[in-house]
């Protein structure tokens, strides 16, 4: 079995962003992860989200633990920094690395094992600390490189493929999410990049911790009927509250709105999202009544997506702990280490 | 959109664009994947069995695929398939076992065909091998056509005609009357053939009558009557100083001969601009590259002499306009004359059929412009029995048109002779046959090579010009070739998608190296081709439409620019994609081509 690089040629017509980049500049090694997996496609929408922003490869750090989710990496920004951590440790890399340089752009990868398992407490303090990331799960209710045991996202009642039913609870990311102080949420699927692409670039231009959970189905193990992350399920109960379109250095979206049902948010950055209403009454500003929104609809067996939350004025990790302002690779010699006279007043301030 | 219609012949005939574009359809990527494999003699046949003339058309061929070759719309330059067709030439083991013979009894049908070039050829090897009895009247001493007496030799050695010539002569049940022109079509009737073929080509350069030209007329020739001296060593020599007027392929094959006989200041002179000119870009650059200048812009108005000799030729310089409906026109720019001193001058400025041997009263009619009213299809003339092909039917065009007008006229002779309707055409074979071996395995090499096109090793120049026989070019080796033959992407095995057995997971859109997958909602075509993830902008070039899927979508697949990667189909969970090999032959006469 061999497996074959993805061919050099491209379209002819192959649009170049801002840097002069083609979208296939973004993308990494030929995927080995099964055909069809769910996986694949959110690393697609991960390089379109990339290409449309003219993201400068070298600028973003992508990191990720140990599963399906995680060997994606490989598959997209082939030129940027990567590092893949033991499993379910990518959160507390990923904050050191940001601590230590904040002027990457920070992409963590993970997946419903790594992240709602073994890396569940790493999952919860990264979140609440507010590290300034993208923090995509790649959700399929599955342990897929163990041949498809429940995994602890797997829905109470949903199938295997054998038949049998999980009787477990299930952990809820996005809840978890809410509660722990993300400032960026959303929940989308991968079978349905139009809306995924737009949340990716909208959490890329998030500043403070943003979290999506993609719901991806595993096409080995967990795409059967009674399961309820597969293909038809998801299709059938997807119940998004908004579309998102980011604009950002590209033409002006002209379409024609109904009145009342467009919002735009400027974030921190001056980035504009410009939020489709499905739900006319739904407000992705409130966190306590998104919380009770999803649990409601969640208990009807739908699945909502969307962007679920966003605080566009959020604070990092680096604003709480007021740390310097320069990544700590270009300080030089006299602010590394200012001499006895400031450690002196240090002493004394400590006493 | 309607659901493409996979089933019609053509719309997967069309997706390979080289097969689609030759005239004799040839299945290229078939016969390039035997080179590959290095089947020579199997590629050989496939071609000898399609265009007759693989080694000949593998030097000569205007080559109508090239233009068309999907590699040309991804990279660069296309696949050098004309050159390939000769590296199965080359390299091929004996034919003779493989050739077809004709039948110890005879059908009792006599057949007569009017010249012995390619048109005729093709006719007499579709035909001798039912039992028909072929004859062929020519007034040259060898069969061949134009392709012995215009083409020069450095081009295509005589070894290579006699070869070709000789398969078709070996079938057998084939008399060859060389020597013999045809003065009269009502003498030919008389003679009680059942069918006549006309392929006589268009024997006649146009000349061209300005003060000057009955007076210096000793050292001014017309090309192809010149070019037919040296190929049967009449004329050794041209003068020192040659102009040779005419922009097209003829006009090429002039100046290089005259280079080679003594020509040292050849240049080729044209009314049009270089773009404009009839000549393919190739045989303008091999022209060039034997340091042959090419003027553009200038029109011929007299030719100067002392003494009954040639001393220069005077040109008016004139420049391109175009009227709004976009048709040039010539006009003068007011500039002074030039005048090009010289030894000779070659005229090619085209070439004119000639039917004073067929008499005007016996039932063939001719048109306006007085050539023979001749069906497209079925290459009959409004007489039952005469049939016309090649230059003979439609004016000058090519080698490999004349095969294909051959083919069908002998399709039609067939059918006739068996009391068929000759209007009723033979569909092509076809087949299509997944080519899936297992998981990432496919029975075609599925890799796409990044190698450009690769040159065709030349002669050294001074040495080829030494010589009008020695050919110049050497032909690609064995490396060359399948390094060259790698470059083919295989469109012939086609992605077929079966829209029941399709998730909708996206994975053959996120694969796809060059964007021609989109799922999305159905519309008229117009608005489809706008909103696919690359617009498809290539009218020419289908889409490829499923039925509604699932979700109620449907998959549009632009045929424009995939590779025939088959990534699609490994990256398909369910099997919706695969990969099939669409191999089309065409019915060539016989016992397929009726319908009884």
């Amino acid at each position: 079995m061999t497996y074959l690089a993805k061919p050099k040629l491209h379209h002819p017509a192959l649009p170049k962003n801002k840097l002069g980049f083609t979208r296939r500049d973004y993308e990494g090694a030929v995927s080995t992860l099964c055909a069809g997996c769910g996986h694949d496609s959110i690393s697609a929408a991960i390089i379109q989200a990339c290409f449309e922003l003219a993201l400068p490869p070298h600028r973003i750090a992508k990191l990720s633990g140990i599963g399906c989710s995680s060997k994606t990496p490989t598959y997209f920004l082939g030129v940027s920094h990567g590092f893949n951590s033991v499993h379910g440790r990518m959160p507390s890399v990923l904050t050191g690395a940001n601590l230590a340089n904040r002027d990457l752009i920070y992409l963590g990868v993970s997946g419903d094992g790594d992240s709602a398992s073994i890396g569940l407490g790493q999952f919860a303090h990264v979140l609440r600390r507010g590290v300034n990331m993208v923090y995509i799960v790649e959700n399929n209710g599955v342990y897929g490189l163990t041949k498809g045991q429940f995994s602890a996202t797997s829905d109470k009642g949903s199938k295997s493929k054998r038949g049998v039913q999980n009787m477990d609870a299930p952990i809820d990311m996005i809840g978890m999410a809410l509660q722990l102080g993300a400032t960026f949420v959303a929940r989308s699927f991968s079978g349905d990049k139009a809306q995924l692409v737009p949340l990716v670039m909208a959490a890329l231009h998030h500043h403070g911790a943003a979290f999506i959970d993609v719901i991806s189905p595993c096409v080995a193990f967990n795409n059967h009927v009674g399961s309820t992350k597969s293909f038809d399920y998801v299709r059938e109960h997807n119940d998004a509250v908004n579309r998102l379109d980011v604009i950002e250095g590209r033409a002006e979206i002209t379409a024609d709105y109904a009145p009342g049902t467009v919002e735009s948010v400027v974030q921190h950055d001056g980035s504009v999202l410009r939020l489709r209403k499905i739900h006319a009454d739904y407000d992705p500003h409130d966190r306590i009544s998104a919380m009770a929104f999803l649990q409601e609809r969640q208990a009807a067996g739908e699945i909502v997506t969307g962007l679920l939350y966003v605080d566009p004025e959020a604070h990092d990790l680096h604003d709480h702990v007021e740390t310097v302002e320069k990544p700590l690779n270009e300080l030089g010699e006299a602010e590394l280490i200012p001499g006895n006279e400031a450690l002196q007043k240090l002493n004394a301030s400590l006493r | 959109m309607q659901p493409t219609d996979t089933h019609s012949p053509d719309y997967f005939h069309k997706v390979v664009d080289c097969q689609w574009a030759c005239p004799a359809h040839t299945p290229v990527p078939e016969y390039i994947r035997l080179i590959a494999a290095g089947r020579y003699t199997d590629a050989y046949m496939v071609n000898w069995q399609s265009n007759v003339f693989p080694g000949i058309l593998g030097r000569t061929c205007d080559r109508p695929c090239e233009p068309a070759c999907r590699r040309g719309r991804v990279e660069k330059e296309p696949v050098a398939i004309c050159r390939l067709k000769r590296v199965a030439a080359d390299n091929k083991n004996d034919v003779a076992a493989l050739l077809p013979r004709s039948p110890e009894q005879s059908n009792g049908k006599r057949v007569a065909l009017v010249g012995a070039g390619p048109a005729s050829l093709t006719v007499a090897r579709d035909l001798a091998p039912l039992g028909y009895h072929v004859v062929v009247y020519d007034g040259d001493p060898n069969a061949g056509g134009m392709i012995r007496t215009q083409i020069p030799r450095f081009r295509l050695p005589e070894r290579v005609i006699d070869e070709e010539v000789g398969y078709i002569t070996g079938i057998g049940g084939i008399e060859l009357r060389l020597g013999q022109r045809v003065d009269s079509m009502k003498q030919l009737l008389i003679e009680g053939y059942d069918a006549i073929f006309v392929g006589s080509g268009a024997p006649r350069g146009r000349e061209l009558d300005i003060p000057g030209r009955r007076e210096a007329a000793a050292n001014i020739h017309i090309g192809i009557d010149w070019l037919s001296s040296v190929s049967f060593g009449h004329v050794h020599k041209i003068g020192k100083r040659v102009i040779v007027l005419g922009g097209g392929n003829t006009a090429m094959d002039c100046c290089r001969t005259s280079r080679r006989l003594g020509g040292e200041d050849v240049k080729v002179i044209v009314r049009s601009g270089f773009a404009e000119m009839k000549a393919s870009p190739w045989e303008k650059e091999d022209a060039m590259h034997e340091d042959i200048p090419i003027l553009n812009y200038l029109v011929p108005k007299a030719f100067t002499h002392e003494n009954g000799k040639l001393t220069s030729a005077v040109f008016e310089k004139v420049k391109a306009e175009y009227d709004a409906k976009g048709r040039r026109k010539l006009v003068p720019t007011g500039e002074p004359d030039q005048s090009f001193a010289c030894d000779d001058v070659l005229v090619a400025i085209g070439q004119e059929n000639a039917f004073p041997w067929i008499e005007r009263d016996i039932g063939i009619a001719f048109d306006e412009w007085n050539m023979p009213k001749v069906d497209p299809k079925t290459m009959a003339s409004t007489h039952p029995k005469v049939f016309f092909g090649g230059d003979a039917a439609f004016g000058p065009k090519n080698i490999i048109w004349a095969v294909a007008h051959g083919h069908d006229a002998a399709i039609s002779i067939d059918k006739l002779l068996h009391g068929e309707d000759i209007a009723r055409r033979p569909p092509p074979q076809v087949n299509l046959t997944s080519q899936k071996m297992g998981i990432h395995e496919w029975s075609y090499n599925n890799a796409i090579s990044n190698d450009v096109r690769y040159r065709v090793p030349l002669r050294e120049k001074n040495v080829a010009l030494t010589d009008v026989r020695l050919e110049v070019e050497l032909g690609f080796d064995q490396k060359l070739g399948f390094l060259e033959a790698q470059r083919c992407l295989n469109c012939d095995v086609q992605t077929v998608f079966t829209a029941p057995l399709c998730i909708e997971c996206d994975a053959c859109v996120d694969i796809c190296p060059v964007d021609c997958i989109t799922f999305g909602d159905n519309g008229d075509e117009s608005d489809l081709r706008q909103r696919l993830n690359q617009p498809a902008r290539n009218l020419s070039q289908a889409l490829y439409v499923s039925n509604t899927l699932k979700t109620g979508r449907i998959m549009a697949k632009d045929e424009d620019v995939c590779l025939h990667c088959g990534l699609c189909a490994e990256r398909c969970p369910t099997g919706a994609w695969d990969m099939q090999k669409f191999l089309l032959d065409m019915t060539l006469a016989g016992p397929a081509c009726r319908s009884r």
